[in-house]
C-alpha cells in the first residue's frame, strides 16, 4: 500500500511539473496585467520546436534553447498584440492557440512526412533521470529509503528545476524591486509610469519570462517525459495550468499545490478506474479529468475563498486620459 | 476622443479591417512559400475546392451554417461587453438536448419533433451559459475563465455520457443510436428537386436558412427592442447603464443565454440534419472560430452572414487542398484562422495610427491636421 502510494506520487510530481512551469509562467504575465490564455499554444509550439532541434542538433540543451526560443517568439506575438498595440488580450491568446495548433501539424508533416509527429530522439536528446547519490544503496531502507530512491531520486533535470523555480519566482516577486514593481505595474500602472518606471518594458519583460517558462514547459513534454513530439501534444494542459493559477490566486508557492494537486488528479485518474470506490463504486475517468476546472470555477464564484486578479489585468495601459 | 482621432466609417469598417485581412492572408501565403509550394496555385484549388462545383458549394455553405451560429453567439455576448467563448461547450450540449429529444420521442411527428430539437439544442446551450452568466452577474467571476472552464468541464461530461450513457449497448462506439427518421431535417438537394431542380448531393440543409433567421433575429433584438439597448448600453457604459435604471445582472444573464442558445443551435446543423446522431467531439473548434468569425463581421449580421460564408470556403476549400496537395495538410487551415483572428482582432489597432496620419493628412487644408495619437 505504502509502496503504491509512493508510485503514485511519483507520477504526481512528473505530471505537476509540465503544468506548474506554465503556471508560473502565467503568474508572472498575468501579475503584470498581461492575461494570458495562450499558454497551451505556447507549450505546443515550444514542445515541437525543442523535439525538431534536439533531434537535429543531437543535444538536449540546444533542444530546450529551441523550445524557449519558439516560445518566446509567440510571447512577443502575444506582446505587441496586448501592450504595443493594446489589442484585446484574451483575442490574442486565442489567436496565439489556433498558429500554435495549425503550425506545428504544418511544419512536421513538411519536414517528416508522420503525420505531425517528429522522430524518436535517442537518449543524448533528452533529459534522462537523474540518479541521486545513495539512492541505491538507500533502496532497503524502509519508508525513508523508498521516499528517497523513488519519489525524490530519478527524476530527470527539468523536474529538479521546476521546484527551483518556485522558490526563485517567489524571491523574484516578494524580495526585489523587480518584483515589487512587476506586482505593482499589474495593480496600478498609472502610479508606476508616475515614478517614472516604464509600463511598457515592465510588460514585456514579463511576457518574454512567460514565454521562457511556457518553453521550459513545452520542451519538458518532449524532450524528457517523452522522445519526441505528437500532434496537439500539449492537450489542454496550458488550460490546467491556467485553473492552477486561479486555484493559486496568483501566488507562486499556492501554485505549487495547486499543479501538484491537478498532477495528483491525473496521476490518480486511470488506476481509479479499476478499483470499486466505497460507497460511491467505480469512479469514472472523466469526472476526475474534470475536477480542476469544477474546483476552479468554484473558487471563482468565490465560494471557498475568493480568487481576485490583478486590478489593471486585461486592460492595455494608456499613458495619457 | 476628439475628432483627429476618428476617421470615417468607409475607413474605419471597411479598409482597416481589409488592410488587416490582407496582412493575414499574406503571412499565410508565406507560410505555404516556405513550405514550398505556390501561394497562387493553392489559393486557385482552395477557392475551386469551395466555390467551383455544386457539392462544393453545397459544403461550404453547411459549414457556414455552423460558423453563422457560432458567430452570432459571440457577437450578442460582445454587444453587452461580454467575452463567451464557451461556444464550444455550449454546443457540445446542445447536441445533448437534441439526443434526447431525438431519442426519446422517435414517434412523433415531424412538424412536432423538429422544432421540439431545435428548442431542445437552444436551451441546453443556454443552461450550459447560464451558470457562468450567474456566476458573472452575482458574483463577479470573469465570464472568459468560467466559459473556459465550462467547455472542458463539458468535454469531459459529454464523453462520459456518450461512453458509459447514451452509447447503444453492445458497442464501443462514443456515439448514439441513429435520430428517429421523423427528425430529418430535409437537404437542399432534395428540396431543390422537389421543384425540378438538379443539386449535387452535399449536407446543406435546412439549419442554413435557420441560421439566417437567428442572424435577422439578432439585428431585430440587439439594434430594434428595448431590451437591445439596454444591452448595447450595458456594453457601451456598464456604469451609465446602472444609472439608467438598467439591471446590469439582468442584462448579463439573459444576453449570455441568448448566446449559449445560438451557440447550441450549431447541433441542429451538425447532429439533428447532418450526423442524425450524436457523436463525441462534433463541435471541434467551431466554437473557437465564432470568434473570428464574429470579430470579421463587426459584431453585425450581415458581416457576420458574410464572414461565415469565408469561413465557409477556407474550411470547405482546405479540406480539398489538403487532399490535393499532400504537403499541405488540413492543418494549413487552424493557421489560418489563426493569423486572420491575430490581425483581425488582437491586433485590430495596429494600422489605425498610420491610417490617422494618411488620411488627415490627405483630408486636410486646415491647420488642424496633427495627430495626436502616439504610440
Amino acid at each position: 500500500m505504502f509502496e503504491l502510494f509512493i508510485v503514485v506520487l511519483d507520477s504526481t510530481v512528473r505530471l505537476s511539473v509540465p503544468l506548474l512551469f506554465a503556471c508560473l509562467a502565467g503568474l508572472y504575465s498575468e501579475r503584470s496585467g498581461v492575461f494570458d490564455i495562450g499558454l497551451e499554444g505556447k507549450m505546443l509550439v515550444s514542445a515541437f520546436f525543442a523535439a525538431v532541434v534536439s533531434f537535429e542538433s543531437g543535444s538536449v540543451w540546444i533542444g530546450l534553447g529551441g523550445g524557449i526560443i519558439a516560445s518566446i517568439a509567440l510571447s512577443l506575438v502575444h506582446g505587441v498584440a496586448a501592450i504595443t498595440f493594446r489589442g484585446n488580450q484574451i483575442i490574442s491568446g486565442v489567436a496565439i492557440n489556433f498558429i500554435a495548433a495549425g503550425l506545428t501539424p504544418l511544419l512536421g508533416n513538411y519536414w517528416y512526412k508522420r503525420g505531425g509527429s517528429t522522430p524518436a530522439l535517442a537518449d543524448e536528446g533528452r533529459f534522462l533521470p537523474i540518479h541521486l547519490p545513495f539512492a541505491e544503496e538507500m533502496k532497503d531502507v524502509p519508508y525513508i529509503g523508498n521516499i528517497y530512491e523513488e519519489l525524490i531520486s530519478g527524476h530527470n533535470f527539468l523536474v529538479y528545476l521546476g521546484f527551483a523555480a518556485v522558490g526563485f519566482t517567489y524571491w523574484l516577486l516578494f524580495k526585489t524591486r523587480f518584483g515589487l514593481r512587476l506586482r505593482a505595474v499589474g495593480e496600478n500602472p498609472t502610479a508606476v509610469d508616475t515614478a517614472g518606471i516604464s509600463v511598457i518594458a515592465l510588460r514585456y519583460r514579463a511576457v518574454i519570462i512567460c514565454g521562457i517558462l511556457c518553453g521550459i514547459a513545452g520542451a519538458y513534454l518532449s524532450i524528457a517525459q517523452s522522445s519526441g513530439f505528437v500532434v496537439n501534444m500539449s492537450s489542454g494542459r496550458g488550460f490546467i495550468a491556467l485553473a492552477a493559477l486561479i486555484f493559486a490566486k496568483w501566488k507562486p508557492v499556492n501554485a505549487l499545490f495547486a499543479c501538484l494537486l491537478f498532477g495528483f488528479l491525473e496521476a490518480v485518474a486511470i488506476p481509479l478506474q479499476t478499483y470499486d470506490l466505497p460507497l460511491i463504486g467505480k469512479m469514472p475517468v472523466q469526472f476526475i479529468q474534470a475536477t480542476p476546472y469544477i474546483l476552479t470555477v468554484i473558487l471563482l464564484a468565490g465560494f471557498i475563498g475568493k480568487a481576485i486578479p490583478p486590478k489593471a489585468g486585461g486592460e492595455p495601459y494608456v499613458k495619457e486620459r | 476622443m476628439s475628432d483627429k482621432a476618428t476617421l470615417p466609417r468607409w475607413i474605419d469598417i471597411g479598409l482597416l479591417p481589409l488592410i488587416n485581412l490582407i496582412f493575414a492572408i499574406s503571412i499565410s501565403a508565406a507560410v505555404v512559400l516556405i513550405i514550398g509550394e505556390n501561394p497562387i496555385e493553392v489559393a486557385g484549388i482552395l477557392i475551386y475546392g469551395a466555390l467551383g462545383y455544386e457539392e462544393g458549394i453545397g459544403y461550404t455553405l453547411y459549414y457556414a451554417t455552423n460558423f453563422l451560429f457560432t458567430g452570432l453567439a459571440v457577437a450578442v455576448a460582445f454587444h453587452a461587453g461580454l467575452f463567451n467563448i464557451g461556444g464550444e461547450g455550449q454546443a457540445y450540449l446542445g447536441g445533448l438536448g437534441a439526443a434526447l429529444v431525438c431519442l426519446n420521442f422517435p414517434n412523433l411527428h415531424w412538424a412536432i419533433i423538429i422544432p421540439m430539437a431545435i428548442i431542445a439544442t437552444a436551451f441546453f446551450g443556454a443552461l450550459w451559459a447560464f451558470i457562468p452568466a450567474y456566476l458573472r452577474a452575482k458574483r463577479g467571476s470573469h465570464e472568459v475563465i468560467t466559459t473556459i472552464m465550462f467547455n472542458l468541464i463539458a468535454g469531459s461530461l459529454m464523453s462520459y455520457l456518450l461512453i458509459y450513457i447514451l452509447s447503444p449497448e453492445g458497442t464501443n462506439q462514443p456515439l448514439t443510436d441513429r435520430f428517429t427518421p421523423n427528425s430529418n431535417i430535409p437537404k437542399m438537394h432534395d428540396m431543390l428537386s422537389w421543384f425540378g431542380i438538379e443539386f449535387e448531393s452535399s449536407p446543406l440543409n435546412m439549419s442554413f436558412f435557420l441560421a439566417l433567421l437567428c442572424a435577422f433575429g439578432m439585428w431585430v433584438l440587439i439594434w430594434r427592442t428595448r431590451f437591445g439597448y439596454a444591452v448595447r448600453t450595458q456594453g457601451f457604459s456598464p456604469s451609465a447603464a446602472t444609472y439608467a435604471g438598467i439591471s446590469s445582472a439582468k442584462v448579463i444573464i439573459i444576453t449570455m443565454c441568448i448566446s449559449g442558445a445560438l451557440a447550441g443551435m450549431l447541433a441542429v446543423n451538425e447532429s439533428v440534419a447532418v450526423a442524425e446522431r450524436l457523436i463525441i467531439e462534433f463541435a471541434g473548434g467551431f466554437g473557437f472560430v465564432g470568434i473570428a468569425v464574429a470579430l470579421m463581421g463587426r459584431n453585425h449580421p450581415v458581416g457576420i452572414v458574410l464572414a461565415s460564408i469565408l469561413f465557409g470556403i477556407l474550411y470547405q476549400g482546405g479540406a480539398d487542398l489538403a487532399f490535393e496537395i499532400p504537403t499541405i495538410s488540413k492543418e494549413m487551415i487552424v493557421l489560418i484562422q489563426g493569423l486572420i483572428i491575430l490581425f483581425m482582432g488582437a491586433l485590430e489597432y495596429m494600422f489605425k495610427p498610420v491610417m490617422l496620419n494618411v488620411y488627415h493628412t490627405l483630408a486636410s487644408g486646415q491647420s488642424d491636421t496633427s495627430v495626436g495619437e502616439a504610440s
